[in-house]
């Protein structure tokens, strides 16, 4: 559906995107996520054609539209674009903005196109305001209906929930989703946000500095990450240090069965992966902090610089100077090579 | 061109190339006049220009200089307090201020001094008064000092031009002032402080530009300088060249000129520099107006109202009593009808064409944001900073050729006689209108387009219009209220225009401004006053419209 082969882009000296490979099958959703200067935006608005490419190709539907001298102009590309601030003309009532996409139809099957998306967006009582009558979320499905009353072969989104207040953005979330998965969309979604790139994209793909560090599923990326930059982007994590003797990992924390390393271990754990026990690695209790269902401890151990964040669902009664032992479970201990 | 786009981020797919074309030819017919000074003052001038750099051009000089620094801090002391007075306080008669203080917009440099000419003459109605009260019966007991000097045209210029002041320092308080004024107050800035501490300062590229702007104004104007008696360097260059026909001379005197427009050119682009950054923190939030009544608010207004009686009141009522009497005497003449028509008829004209070349160097810059295309409508900008009379002198000699040319080859083809095409038809005259006031279009346009946020194109073009369609679709329609104002702005620039006029009109033609000057400079007070009442009255409108627009919130 959408294949992105080596696809670079410079600004002055600064490469914004660096020989990025990409494939994503129709229906598919895929979430480009890192942090902001990453080339996220510039990869997005590469497919849109709103930029240009310095090298590479992007085909859609097997068709070249980018690159070895091929440009197709955006209004001929048949994509939806939806921006982060939704750029929905002001001058226009909701409805003339989602019928803008639709001049081509005739009078009769434009109306019925934008009642058609309306309804099926929930907002037919919007039609006639205009958008700076409208609340952040309004404004985000009216950005939406405008972007797919088209029939886009491909929907493109740009940090398109990052406006919205907290509560609202999971369920916006959740109901952009489904129309777009109803619609069998493929769509490409642009986010910072790690949770939220775990949970809509079918694929995952996390960039920085222009290139695409790892892609694959939200649960192997999280779960089994390639890279110590993954695992670090995903989930908050305790760096330990460590040694390779003997093809044993050496660590203030116990030893571990270590893989075939060139070169010092780069070992992280997740705050989840340690716990209290009756006897293991002494420890001292820094602070303890309830963030909702999760408790946090933190905990100064000998040999680790900052204090081990320890998360669980269940609570201890332990106070700031309490000696404590933890453990850790070997299993789930992750070990990089040093990142270049 | 290669290696500069390589160097800026690319966009050459993105629309047409006709509108890059056209913001170069612009800029090209825009840059014709200034080359043709350097190259006019370059000729030989058979030993005049000695003369004139020992005799004419030091005192002019310092005429000039001196003539700016007074009317400049006039206009910024009268147009920041202006400004800081309707927008941080709130009295009685305080909307009347706000739209009032704009009304001296209407009144062109030569016909405030026209007026105050006639209304601070020893015979006229202020001293006579003054007289009365003090118990003097005739002006050789009493008079004030003769407005005909330095200190009278530096209040004249001032109190006319303190309005480019007054309206940018306003939109920046309007605009930027709440939110840093809240944070001033809550980091212990008392009120009182408020304006010097935080709004002066963050007003001072706002005022920078109003002020060079009307400095701009004073170094153009040729009409009130000679009725009030000063030398200034455009006045020089007028003899220079109408009364001793010495066009090298002139162009010499005119690059001198041309150093002192440079100069404040750096201090304005400057200024809109820092003005940009400050405009990072948009905030269209107004700031809360403090209160005033009883004595405060009196005086509050009165002092507001004072700008107005002198810049505008005055010479509006001098004018309507000085017209109602010549009609009474005269009626309205055959020839003020006609130079009312054509005023009206080339300045709307020039509009038209100015307001689209302005659109399409606009529009090329949006499109291809590059160092050329910026450079174009930098370029093609100029002219505004050129006084009219330069500006004249640049564009005579290229179209008199041109016409020449013309004549000659018309002349051999048909055996009739040649006529002056660009000269004879006016076309030459709104080509100086052209070159002169494009900056305003092109400025009001491209601030309206830069409004538009670069998103609109891209969602436009993602829902499948092209370049062009795009501009009809959401362009055209988000920036009508900056095409109208750039407009209104440009047709009574145009109606007011008096040094280029003078020069390049064709044979027999009087604008109203140009019937004004010659029964000035004659001392026949005939048609005059109800000339410069037409004037004024026409440039009214789009100052009350541009009031009524500068209140809003920008779009």
């Amino acid at each position: 559906m959408l294949a992105l082969k080596g696809v670079t882009r410079h600004f002055n000296d600064v490469a914004a995107l660096q020989d990025v490979t990409l494939e994503l099958g129709a229906g598919q959703v895929l979430c480009l996520v890192g942090h902001s200067g990453c080339g996220k935006s510039t990869l997005l608005r590469a497919i849109a054609g709103i930029e240009t490419l310095d090298g590479g190709t992007i085909a859609i539907e097997g068709t070249p539209v980018s690159g070895d001298g091929i440009f197709v102009e955006p209004e001929d590309r048949r994509i939806g674009f939806m921006f982060q601030d939704y750029a929905l003309f002001p001058h226009l009532s909701v409805r003339e903005n989602v019928a803008f996409g639709l001049k081509k139809l005739a009078r009769s099957d434009r109306a019925n196109r934008v009642s058609d998306i309306l309804s099926r967006i929930g907002i037919e009582a919007l039609a006639d305001r205009y958008p700076h009558m409208l609340s952040g979320g309004e404004q985000q499905r009216v950005a939406l209906a405008r972007a797919l009353a088209p029939q886009p072969r491909l929907l493109l989104m740009d940090e398109p929930f990052s406006n919205l207040d907290r509560g609202l953005r999971d369920r916006v979330r959740h109901e952009t989703l489904s129309i777009v998965r109803d619609l069998g969309m493929t769509a490409v979604v642009v986010t910072h946000d790690p949770e939220e790139a775990l949970a809509i994209g079918d694929t995952v793909a996390l960039m920085q500095k222009g290139r695409v560090v790892e892609a694959g599923t939200g649960e192997r990326i999280y779960d089994a990450p390639w890279t110590a930059y993954a695992a670090r982007f995903f989930s908050r994590m305790n760096v330990i240090p460590a040694k390779i003797e003997a093809n044993m990992l050496d660590t203030p924390l116990g030893r571990f069965h270590a893989p075939a390393l060139d070169g010092e271990p780069h070992v992280l754990l997740r705050p989840q992966s340690i716990i209290l026990t009756e006897s293991g690695i002494p420890g001292v209790v820094v602070d303890r902090s309830i963030l909702g269902e999760i408790e946090e401890l933190r905990i100064a151990v000998a040999g680790v610089d900052d204090p081990l964040i320890m998360r669980g669902t269940s609570r201890h009664d332990v106070h700031p100077g309490d000696a404590v032992e933890i453990a850790v479970k070997a299993d789930e201990v992750m070990i990089f090579p040093q990142d270049a | 061109m290669a290696d500069l786009t390589m160097t800026r981020p690319r966009r050459r797919h993105f629309g047409i190339n006709v509108w890059a074309a056209g913001a170069f030819a612009a800029a090209a017919l825009a840059l014709v006049p200034i080359v043709t000074i350097a190259l006019t003052a370059m000729a030989d001038t058979g030993g005049l220009w000695g003369h004139i750099v020992q005799f004419v051009l030091p005192q002019a000089t310092w005429n000039t200089l001196v003539l700016l620094a007074g009317s400049g801090l006039i206009a910024t002391i009268v147009g920041t307090g202006a400004a800081w007075l309707v927008t941080a306080y709130d009295f009685r008669g305080r909307w009347f201020l706000e739209w009032g203080l704009l009304l001296p917009l209407a009144v062109p440099t030569y016909i405030m001094a026209y007026a105050y000419l006639d209304i601070l003459n020893p015979l006229g109605p202020v001293q006579g008064v003054l007289r009365w009260v003090l118990g003097y019966s005739s002006p050789r007991q009493f008079r004030l000092p003769d407005i005909r000097a330095m200190w009278g045209a530096i209040l004249v210029f001032g109190f006319v031009l303190y309005p480019y002041v007054y309206l940018t320092a306003r939109a920046m308080f309007l605009t930027q002032a709440a939110n840093v004024i809240e944070v001033a107050r809550t980091l212990g800035v008392p009120r009182s402080a408020i304006f010097w501490r935080v709004a002066l300062p963050l007003a001072r590229p706002a005022v920078a530009v109003g002020v060079s702007l009307a400095l701009m104004e004073v170094l153009n104007d040729v009409g009130a300088s000679q009725f009030l008696g000063v030398r200034t360097l455009t006045a020089t260059v007028y003899t220079t060249w109408i009364v001793r026909t010495d066009l090298a001379g002139a162009a010499q005197i005119a690059i001198s000129m041309l150093a002192i427009v440079l100069a404040m050119l750096v201090l304005e682009r400057w200024a809109r520099r820092k003005q940009r950054f400050a405009s990072a923190a948009q905030n269209a939030r107004q700031m809360q107006r403090q209160r005033l009544r009883g004595l405060t608010a009196l005086f509050a207004f009165l002092f507001g109202a004072l700008p107005i009686a002198i810049g505008f009141a005055g010479p509006a009522l001098y004018l309507i009593v000085a017209a109602i009497r010549r009609i009474e005497f005269a009626g309205f003449s055959n020839a003020l009808l006609r130079a009312t028509i054509n005023t009206v008829s080339v300045s709307a004209m020039a509009t038209v064409v100015i307001v689209l070349i302005g659109f399409a160097l606009a529009y090329a810059a949006r499109l291809h944001r590059s160092a050329w295309t910026e450079g174009a409508m930098r370029i093609a900008s100029l002219g505004y900073a050129v006084p009219g009379t330069v500006l004249a002198l640049g564009i005579l000699v290229p179209v008199a050729a041109f016409d020449r040319t013309l004549g000659n080859l018309w002349h051999a083809w048909t055996g009739l006689p040649g006529t002056l095409l660009l000269l004879g038809s006016g076309a030459a005259l709104i080509y100086a209108y052209s070159t002169r006031f494009l900056a305003i279009s092109v400025g009001g346009i491209d601030a309206g387009l830069s409004r538009i946020p670069p998103a609109y194109d891209y969602a436009a073009r993602t829902l499948g219009r092209s370049a062009s369609g795009t501009l009809f679709a959401v362009h055209l329609p988000l920036s009508r209220s900056a095409l109208t104002a750039a407009g209104l702005l440009v047709f009574v620039d145009c109606m007011k225009e008096l040094p280029a006029t003078l020069l390049l009109r064709p044979l027999n033609f009087e604008s109203l401004a140009t019937l004004l000057y010659g029964e000035a400079a004659r001392g026949t007070y005939e048609d005059a006053a109800l000339a410069a009442l037409i004037i004024v009255a026409i440039g009214i409108l789009p100052v009350v419209l541009l009031a009524r627009t500068s209140s809003q919130p920008a779009a």
